[in-house]
């Protein structure tokens, strides 16, 4: 090849194959199955962080799908992001526990219907049994009485919700996918082979864009003048987490059989050691602002106090809201626009974190399709892959208060070393946010809420949390 | 270290270091004392201002200086800092970590001196969004330790209790002024005239009958803080515009070392149960300290730490099979709960009980503590107010067929 056209051949720093626009566990997924493929891959991301919109709050489960819609996108998205999940998560260092789950029927009418959720849970491929009311209480003793029986689902499971998108986002880092924070989209401009994006942090090229901005999903199509085809709807759920001392009281994840009106709250162990309770399901036109109401909250503690009357009393660690980007779709938006380079994926609700492995190895093989490359709709093999090794904050993992070399504990509810914060300040995808750094490391997240580590936070952390005041004395 | 001390004192703020030398001059030597935070000498260490030493020293001290005199009274090699027990067992197996590394204890007594926290928003179900910059006084003193300043200018100060004054001092260090200090009754917690400090001293306005029922954001920012919206006893509701929030005192046990054995807990207080000697249940454990009942003054908290000292040092005389049994204090509303709440029989010395009562809410008439539902004692109060100390002194009778004593408070006229 003659040396003087080689400059066109090297890369471009500001364009890329794929532009992903959105940091939530959706994006985050969507970013790793692109880079292992080697594509040349950008995260945009309006926030200082990831996972700072929907993503931020939910209920931690990894979902089998047993009650999905069968044909459903969400179902076959749910299942193969378990699978994969399951595949690779000890190689990041990412806790599963299959706790199970019991679909618990309260009434005689909700009895009844256990054998159709059984039914329907094994024609989706996923196991499940009947308990009858003696044998749910001996598997949950602390459950009410007043609970009939259940279905059991033994995969079931809870994950760290946060943890892993950053698993995947930093693997995507390691693969040559560059995040870029802050950097809020203000234009889309169609260009031969792909779309010039303008963000508030500059402007790059794109041959693929595809829009996993979550809340604001259909805001992003309307700024591509494209259209939608939905609408969010944003979902808000209230969520109540219990302290340590309340995790025993249950084992498995404690769902009810959904009536025609709700689903339902649902008890839950946290891997971090708690004991969670929710979501609640609230419509409301804001997209970002989820506020916590303390009627709404103390009548969901009472559907937990019902269910599980030793929950009474049991001191209250956190409570906060979430939103869920619902649309008037049932079932996920999933689009590809293959003739502009476009890539929809909108409206993934609730069961984003149990999906979003299976969501982004879908949209990585659609997308290697548009990109005239189907070859890489494979990925390589694991075995070939770099991995990032996720800390251990999890409870379920050997923590490294008790491992060496050691550090000092600085938060002391959630027995966070000093090292493991100044680690989540620096490296892949560093805390962009007090949030971001309380994600990574947990510390803050204790019973104590701070009351014995905001000194900590803020020696070493005093540039996410805000601005010293000049005038007060040094 | 000594991996099977005689005694392990968890905790060296006033009551853990006044424990391990009170042991000290009994000569008992054997004593650890282990404490999570960097330095000893505990809560008073973030408290600046000159309320302390009073009662015990004759003199005004400041926090820190107050902290440095305690640790003084111990042998600095006694004393493991940063070092945080990471679980403790009934049999009193005990992991303690540290960056020296993690290490697992047989100490033959564990004195319980880890004090207390504040309740923070959250436990507290306070409806709104959750920006930046709500906090508590622990936390705002704390910051204030680390010598940045504040990213506030202008906090609201939920609470007034003693705490609560505290922050508002704490506050003035820091070059904050609170807009607002909020209280749902119509009189302060705290003793009076701190009402008059925070309005004539430092301009802090007390809202009575009023109750913080929402956190609002910033319109344009969900992470900024805009205000809060307060409601009034009459029934309105108000909007105050602030930059922090700090929720101050609502004091919980910082007993979380016991797990799930609740029934070593006292259901008023949510610290450890004790008995009179300051025991709980389970063989060998002690508590003192403000774990047990929040809140006291660092000289009270000092106090049952020389206390428990003593009765530890008793007690490595004694063998266990000696030890009397167990008798309850049930207690009713608006008694919250007494301290200790165990009486054991059998013991030698003195027959007059130190019981300290906490009320669930302001009551008057006559407190009467009962043997088996049988009047003993009685003793007429004038106001009994909840987080105030009262200490009844009444005088023990036989205990060998008791098996429950009762406290009780027979109303009196308005």
């Amino acid at each position: 090849m003659p040396p003087h056209i080689s400059p066109t051949l090297a890369p471009q720093p500001d364009s890329f194959d794929v532009a992903i626009v959105g940091a939530g566990v959706v994006g985050c997924g969507i970013a790793r199955s692109f880079a292992i493929r080697g594509w040349k891959t950008i995260i945009i991301e309006k926030a200082s962080d990831i996972l700072e919109g929907a993503s931020k709050g939910n209920s931690a489960l990894l979902h089998t799908g047993f009650d999905e819609p069968p044909g459903s996108m969400e179902l076959e998205l749910i299942k193969r992001g378990y699978e994969t999940y399951q595949r690779i998560h000890s190689r990041m260092n990412l806790p599963l526990v299959k706790t199970g789950a019991a679909v618990v029927a309260w009434d005689e009418e909700q009895l009844r219907k256990l054998s159709d959720i059984a039914a329907h849970s094994r024609h989706n491929g996923v196991s499940a049994a009947i308990l009858g009311q003696s044998a749910l209480l001996d598997a949950e003793p602390g459950l009410s009485p007043r609970a009939l029986g259940a279905v059991h689902i033994p995969d079931e499971a809870i994950v760290d919700p946060w943890s892993a998108p950053l698993g995947y986002v930093r693997q995507a880092i390691m693969h040559g996918a560059v995040l870029s924070t802050d950097s809020e989209v203000r234009d889309f401009r169609r260009r031969a082979g792909g779309w010039q994006i303008e963000t508030s942090r500059g402007s790059m090229f794109a041959r693929l864009v595809i829009n996993a901005a979550g809340l604001f999903g259909d805001q992003i199509e309307l700024l591509a003048g494209r259209t939608p085809g939905f609408g969010i709807r944003p979902r808000k759920g209230q969520f109540v987490v219990y302290d340590k001392s309340a995790h025993d009281l249950i084992t498995s994840i404690i769902l009810r059989v959904p009536t025609e009106r709700t689903k339902g709250v649902l008890l839950a162990r946290t891997v971090f050691g708690n004991l969670l309770l929710g979501p609640t399901a609230e419509e409301q036109d804001d997209r970002v602002r989820a506020a916590c109401d303390e009627q709404v909250l103390r009548r969901i503690m009472e559907e937990g106090e019902a269910m599980l009357p030793a929950l009474a009393g049991q001191p209250v660690t956190a409570a906060f809201a979430a939103l869920r980007p619902a649309t008037e779709h049932r079932d996920y938006v999933l689009r590809v626009d293959r003739h502009n380079g476009w890539i929809t994926v909108g409206g993934i609700r609730s069961t984003g974190l149990s999906a979003s492995l299976g969501i982004g190895e879908w949209v990585a093989e659609q997308g290697s399709a548009v990109l005239g490359k189907p070859g890489k709709a494979n990925a390589p093999s694991d075995d070939d892959l770099d991995w990032p090794l996720m800390p251990a904050i999890a409870e379920t993992l050997p923590r490294p208060y008790s491992q060496s070399p050691r550090s000092p504990i600085v938060c002391h509810c959630e027995w966070v070393t000093e090292s493991e914060v100044r680690n989540a300040l620096g490296g892949l995808a560093a805390a962009g946010t007090l949030g971001g750094l309380k994600r990574r490391t947990r510390i803050g997240m204790g019973r104590c809420q701070g009351f014995g580590c905001s000194g900590a936070l803020h020696r070493l952390a005093p540039h996410l949390c805000g601005p010293p005041d000049q005038t007060s004395p040094p | 270290m000594n991996l099977e001390p005689e005694v392990l004192v968890i905790g060296a703020g006033p009551a853990g270091l006044s424990a391990a030398a009170e042991m000290a001059r009994l000569g008992v030597q054997d004593v650890i004392v282990v404490d999570r935070e960097t330095d000893a000498g505990g809560m008073p260490r973030y408290c600046s201002h000159a309320t302390f030493g009073l009662a015990q020293f004759w003199r005004p001290m400041s926090g820190p200086a107050y902290a440095a005199k305690m640790c003084s009274m111990v042998d600095t090699r006694l004393i493991r800092t940063a070092t945080t027990v990471t679980r403790l067992g009934l049999d009193l197996e005990t992991t303690i970590s540290s960056e020296r590394g993690e290490a697992v204890l047989k100490p033959r007594h564990v004195l319980l001196a880890t004090g207390i926290r504040e309740t923070p928003r959250s436990a507290l179900l306070v409806s709104g969004e959750r920006p930046s910059n709500i906090l508590t006084t622990g936390a705002l003193q704390r910051i204030l330790a680390e010598g940045r300043g504040l990213p506030f200018r202008r906090p609201l100060i939920v609470g007034t209790e003693l705490v609560s004054f505290s922050a508002l001092l704490s506050l003035r260090e820091g070059g904050a002024r609170a807009v607002a200090m909020t209280e749902p009754g119509d009189r302060i917690t705290a003793r009076r005239p701190a009402d008059l400090l925070a309005r004539l001293v430092m301009g802090t306005p007390i809202l009575y009958g009023a109750t913080v029922v929402r956190i609002n954001a910033s319109a344009n920012n969900a992470g900024r803080l805009a205000s809060v919206t307060i409601s009034r006893t009459d029934g309105s509701s108000e909007v105050v515009e602030c930059d922090a929030v700090v929720f101050t005192g609502r004091f919980i046990p910082e007993a979380s070392l016991l797990g799930a054995n609740s029934d070593l807990q006292d259901p008023g207080s949510r610290g450890p149960a004790i008995d009179q000697r300051w025991r709980l249940g389970a063989p060998g454990i002690y508590a003192a300290g403000n774990l047990l009942r929040p809140v006291e003054t660092a000289g009270w908290c000092a106090a049952e730490g020389r206390a428990a000292g003593a009765s530890i040092a008793a007690d490595i005389a004694t063998p266990l099979s000696q030890r009397g049994r167990r008798i309850p204090i049930a207690t009713n509303n608006p008694i919250a709960f007494t301290t200790p709440s165990y009486i054991t029989t059998g013991e030698t010395g003195s027959d007059q009980l130190r019981l300290g009562v906490r009320m669930s809410r302001a009551a008057r008439g006559c407190f009467v503590l009962s043997a088996d539902g049988k009047p003993l004692w009685r003793s007429p109060v004038m106001s009994a107010l909840p987080e105030r100390r009262i200490l009844l002194l009444p005088s023990l009778p036989d205990l060998s067929r008791i098996d429950e004593f009762q406290l009780h408070l027979e109303p009196g006229e308005d």
